[in-house]
């Protein structure tokens, strides 16, 4: 499926997403990875703390006001069998706990930080992503 | 009052997820493939993102304790092993295969479609799977 190359949606995008870390690690000193966020949730990683239960129900949220508002925007589907849709998610899961961190995680928060985990990590998964996207599609 | 802000803090995050088109599994494909339907959009918005970070991470260097609570809790990890590049090769194999990372995937479960929620607990399986095993 094409889509349109959108400089000004990605840039405004890009600030909310720096602007809600930043927050985040200005205000509570926290990293907003959202893999973190949601294994402590759901696999009850780290018990004690709820921020993660409300960081979560924010974001929720903000799908849910999309849909009320400007539904187009949330547009998007995953064009794959239903097989390929486990495996897909199961490696992201797997991956992103075996390597503490995803695109926000490592990309935003870690790589601004000049972490070398994180350009390392960052540089491995999207290497492999280009590869693993070019030889499917 | 730290409740509510961190739902603000989630919904800022969350729209700027939308806004930026990464919650559109199509939009990252034709980033990662190359040929006439690239989408350069991810570049934009993980640079923008990347930028206001570093200026706060400029703030943070000087500041003892956040504004609003005791300490920073960042990571102190270094190494550079096996398992963070493991984690790393099998994250960017799930993620060009579907287009779709943890965040977008969370976004996404408000939309109700199958594909997303199929995909969203095959990824929560994978974090269980990996506690139990590691």
């Amino acid at each position: 499926m094409v889509t349109e190359f959108t400089p000004v949606s990605a840039a405004i995008g890009g600030a909310l997403i720096g602007i809600a870390c930043t927050l985040l690690l200005v205000l509570y000193g926290k990293i907003a990875g959202i893999s973190g966020i949601v294994k402590s949730v759901f696999a009850k990683a780290n018990s004690g703390s709820r921020w993660q239960l409300y960081f979560i129900l924010g974001l929720l949220l903000a799908g849910v006001a999309v849909r009320v508002f400007a539904p187009s925007l949330l547009e998007g589907e995953l064009q794959l069998s239903p097989w390929l849709i486990i495996v897909a998610g199961l490696l992201v899961g797997v991956g992103t706990t075996l390597a503490n961190g995803c695109t926000s995680g490592h990309g935003v928060c870690g790589m601004s930080r000049f972490s070398t985990r994180s350009w390392v990590a960052m540089c491995t998964f999207m290497l492999v992503a280009i590869i693993t996207a070019n030889l499917v599609g | 009052m730290k409740a509510i802000m961190m739902v603000v803090i989630g919904f800022i995050f969350g729209l700027g997820l939308i806004i930026s088109g990464m919650t559109n599994p199509a939009k990252v494909i034709n980033f990662l493939t190359f040929g006439n339907q690239w989408d350069g959009s991810l570049i934009i918005v993980m640079a923008v993102a990347m930028l206001i970070m570093m200026l706060t991470w400029l703030w943070v260097a000087k500041k003892e304790k956040p504004l609003l609570s005791g300490s920073f809790n960042l990571s102190d990890l270094k190494k550079v092993d096996a398992r963070l590049i493991t984690g790393s090769i099998l994250f960017g194999l799930g993620w060009g295969l579907s287009g779709i990372c943890p965040g977008p995937g969370l976004v996404q479960l408000v939309s109700f479609k199958v594909e997303f929620l199929l995909f969203f607990a095959a990824v929560l399986g994978g974090m269980w799977l990996t506690k139990k095993l590691t």
